[in-house]
């Protein structure tokens, strides 16, 4: 097997993949995160704020998980088949909810009416927050494994995909997005709506923590191999350390008023937890309940080595121009949110 | 009704939603090129104020076409998951190329389009402009390259038999530049710009005949008579390498497109006409041999008819077929006799003297969407029974996990949802238009315009 830097072709895609779901949770999280709070802001005035602080940037942090699924299909496109048609459900009403708050962002600010705009918040955030929670139950089942047979086609119903393992990672995810959006709000805005947020941002962490905990906890319950994995890898446990720490500087970087490095550190805590997942997973993809030789591996599920080969050329040109220039379009629209004749 | 009937039909419509709105914003993101380069060649305010005016627009279709466009990527996936397996390998490296190349640069730069007039310099939102533009058109080119690579397959070989056979790359280039690709990517381009200038056309023909905004919508009319017209003759050419490509690849595609059966005739070529399946024949009016000349040369030559190919193995719904494909060529003919026709007034210094003609073209923006429509659908349709051409058939490309019940449930989702978007969709640009442009803001006067005066600003 082919290998670059002494890893084999199947492994530099994962981790391409994963990184580019890191990317997505990490970006289009403070968005979504932000769209989950919009109901608290009670002001008009607040609400168009919080809305044109992710403005110009959501569209561009959707697309990393455009360019995820086409990662996923690219290079394992068994797991993209198997997964996707699984959780067939789960993901027609995922894309539903993506549909509808695109729009809500872009047709709210449309008209003056009252009840327009209401109408649209609501959509906007109920549909932040069902995402948020429709991916955490796909994660959540994809962390515990799914009834797979032999040729990787799904063999459970809908009602499978919710269970409390599942929905608990769900509700994690949505504290995680919320904390993260509260710290980006923070940084984006000024006077009452950023005294507000600053509330608000103690209050997500205090919910993302209790929902951390209980996450593990229900790991160490439904999925004791996880530990056996740690167990055998001691040093493994860096990263949930790290995760926890990460979490306590966020606070202290806001207590302080470094929002952009409190911004950074509630990043990585996406990230940690991220690859958590995937230490648990490697080098399994998607595990099967009926039998472990029907696992989905990184290795069986991959695509051929000259077509990993060239996408790997393909990522190796494309991410640095679009790291580029996401940065800039970034950099453009820093500092606080200031209004004008093209906002929302 | 069945998991394979279902999942065609919201393959179908869902698809076919989607693309209302990408061929308008390639097309736009053109016009929108030319609207700005000339304000910064001249820096006359008027071309400003409809550069400004025309990427309000261009963001509402925009949007509708990115939330739309998610649905297809996850689709193959959900409903499509034996084929998804079947050309992962292949199909995804153009996916990833699209995501990573086009996506990305489009939605990236949007930002600067959309919310940057203040932030960055005109140079660089021009510069902006063109990255939308080009990031629009890389995404017709990957996807375009797939869906090619799935009508003429090449640069690949197959791996694995029953459900296990894939098919693997051996070849990119001989991939990406397979068969029919180049034909096709060009006649989809082409199709975009006519999208995109008959828009502009219709709207400043409708504020032409309401006399408002008359100096503006006439400078914009002529700038976009300019592309639609040259498009519209490119569009001619484009088609019909197509159809050359089509007798020598899928030549049970083409003998649908005519409606011919016999092998040992020539074939005609049908202006209109009407395909009786029982009897094997159409009736209608017709060029005798038209389509042998067209691809040999010469009124006599036999082409392959239908009944050279087993019934299951040549498409069903014939005269559909037929119809979807003689309504693009219509459509073709009646936009170049329309902008021939306009361009010889032009000349003539008479566009604007009829009133009947501006009628015509605010209903035109029609005319180049639904040929867009029954164009794919003369492609996809005339592919059937296969999904990737004389290798997987549509009805072993299914998801086998999932129900009748299942797609059921999505595509009466997608029916409600595509629905309330679609009016909200029309009621906001109707509303965009009626509104037109700032009074204030449209001086015809000559001058520079306020940003790059630093008192006013
Ligand atoms: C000829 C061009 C063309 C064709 C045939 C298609 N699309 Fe499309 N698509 C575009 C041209 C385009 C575009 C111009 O790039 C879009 C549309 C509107 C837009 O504003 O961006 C877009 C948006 C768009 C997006 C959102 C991208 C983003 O987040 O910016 C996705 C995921 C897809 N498309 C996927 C697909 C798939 C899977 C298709 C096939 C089944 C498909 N499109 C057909
Ligand atoms: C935007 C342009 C496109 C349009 C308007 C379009 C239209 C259609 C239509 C009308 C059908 C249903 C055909 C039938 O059931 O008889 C169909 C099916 C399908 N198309 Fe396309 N298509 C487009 C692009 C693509 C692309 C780019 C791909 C893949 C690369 C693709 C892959 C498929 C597949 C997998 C099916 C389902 C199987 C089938 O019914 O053939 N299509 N499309
Ligand atoms: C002027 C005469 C025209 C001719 C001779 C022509 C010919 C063709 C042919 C032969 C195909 C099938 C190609 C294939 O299946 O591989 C096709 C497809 C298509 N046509 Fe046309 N066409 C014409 C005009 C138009 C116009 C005016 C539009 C829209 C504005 C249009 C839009 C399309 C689209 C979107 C497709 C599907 C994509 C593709 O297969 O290339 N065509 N055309």
């Amino acid at each position: 097997m082919e290998t670059f830097l002494g890893i084999d072709y199947p492994t530099w895609w994962f981790l391409v993949v994963g990184a580019v779901f890191t990317g997505y949770a990490i970006l289009d999280g403070f968005d979504l995160g932000a769209g989950a709070l919009h109901l608290f802001f009670n002001k008009e005035e607040s609400r168009r704020t919080a809305l044109n602080a992710i403005g110009p940037v959501w569209d561009g942090n959707e697309v990393w998980l455009v360019i995820g699924g086409g990662a996923l299909f690219a290079g394992f496109p068994e797991v993209y088949a198997t997964i996707f048609s699984a959780f067939y459900i789960p993901f027609m009403l995922f894309l539903t909810v993506l549909i509808l708050r695109a729009i809500a962002i872009e047709f709210r600010s449309k008209e003056p009416m009252l009840w327009w705009r209401k109408t649209w918040d609501i959509i906007y955030s109920v549909a932040s927050i069902l995402i948020a929670v429709l991916l955490g139950i796909v994660l959540g089942n994809v962390m515990q494994g799914i009834p797979i047979n032999k040729d990787f086609e799904y063999e459970g119903g809908f009602l499978n995909l919710l269970n409390p393992y599942a929905l608990i990672t769900g509700v994690t995810v949505l504290a995680l997005f919320m904390m993260h959006g509260a710290t980006y709000l923070i940084m984006k805005t000024e006077n009452r709506l950023h005294t507000k947020l600053r509330v608000l941002a103690k209050n997500t962490s205090r919910f993302f923590v209790i929902s951390y905990v209980t996450l593990t906890m229900a790991t160490l319950i439904y999925l004791p191999q996880t530990a056996d994995k740690f167990r055998a890898n001691p040093w493994l446990f860096i990263v949930p350390v790290l995760t926890v720490l990460t979490i306590i500087n966020t606070r202290r970087l806001l207590e302080k008023g470094v929002f952009f490095k409190a911004f950074l550190s509630s990043a990585l805590t996406s990230a940690l937890l991220l690859i958590t997942v995937t230490i648990n997973l490697f080098p399994n993809i998607v595990i099967s309940t009926i039998d472990p030789a029907f696992n989905i591996t990184v290795y069986n599920g991959a695509s051929s080595q000259k077509s990993l080969g060239i996408m790997l050329t393909i990522a190796a040109i494309g991410v640095p121009i679009v790291a580029a220039y996401t940065i800039f379009v970034f950099w453009t629209f820093r500092g606080k949110v200031k209004m004008d004749e093209t906002s929302y | 009704m069945d998991v394979e009937t279902l999942s065609r039909i919201q393959f179908a419509f869902t698809i076919s939603f989607h693309y209302i709105y990408p061929p308008l914003s390639i097309g736009l993101g053109v016009m929108l090129v030319f609207m700005e380069g000339m304000y910064l060649k001249t820096g006359k305010k008027i071309y400003e104020t409809l550069t400004r005016f025309w990427i309000k627009i261009f963001a509402l279709i925009f949007g509708i076409g990115v939330a739309t466009g998610i649905v297809m990527e996850f689709e193959f996936g959900t409903n499509w998951a034996t084929y998804s397996r079947y050309v992962g390998d292949i199909f995804g490296s153009a996916l990833a190329a699209e995501g990573i190349f086009a996506f990305a640069l489009e939605s990236g730069f949007l930002g600067l389009l959309l919310f940057g007039w203040n932030r960055i310099s005109p140079k660089m939102h021009f510069f902006s402009t063109i990255m939308v533009a080009l990031g629009s058109m890389f995404s017709a080119i990957w996807i375009v390259v797939a869906n090619s690579w799935q009508q003429t397959p090449a640069g690949f070989h197959i791996v694995g038999e029953g459900v296990k056979a894939r098919a693997e790359v051996t070849d990119f280039w001989a991939m990406v530049f397979n068969p029919s690709s180049v034909e096709r990517l060009s006649h989809v381009i082409v199709a975009a710009f006519l999208a995109g200038s008959f828009l502009v056309l219709s709207v400043h023909a409708y504020y032409l005949l309401k006399n408002r905004h008359v100096e503006i919508s006439k400078k914009a009319f002529k700038m976009a008579l300019i592309v639609a017209s040259v498009s519209g003759l490119l569009q001619l050419i484009t088609g019909h390498k197509s159809a050359n490509g089509v007798a020598v690849n899928q030549p049970a595609k083409l003998a649908a497109f005519e409606g011919h059966y016999d092998s040992l005739n020539a074939g005609d070529m049908y202006l209109f006409g009407y395909v009786d399946q029982d009897k094997q024949k159409v009736n209608g009016l017709k060029i005798p041999g038209g389509l042998s000349f067209l691809l040999h040369n010469n009124f006599t030559t036999p082409v392959k008819g239908l009944n050279a190919f087993a019934v299951s193995d040549r498409p069903k719904h014939v005269n559909a077929i037929f119809q979807v494909y003689h309504i693009m060529i219509a459509i073709g003919m009646i936009i170049i006799g329309l902008t021939l026709f306009a361009v010889f007034l032009w000349w003539r210094g008479k566009l604007f003297n009829y009133k009947w003609l501006m009628v015509v073209f605010s209903f035109s923006v029609l005319l180049p969407q639904i040929g867009n429509q029954v164009g794919w659908f003369s492609a996809e349709m005339g592919r059937q029974p296969w999904v990737v051409y004389g290798l997987l058939r549509t009805s072993d490309a299914l998801s086998k996990s999932v129900s009748a019940n299942q797609v059921m449930f999505s595509l009466i989702l997608f029916t409600f949802i595509y629905t309330v978007l679609f009016i909200l969709f029309i009621y906001l640009l109707n509303k965009k238009i009626q509104h037109g442009f700032d009074e204030n803001s449209v001086d015809e006067i000559p001058g520079h315009s306020k940003r790059n005066n630093p008192i006013l600003k």
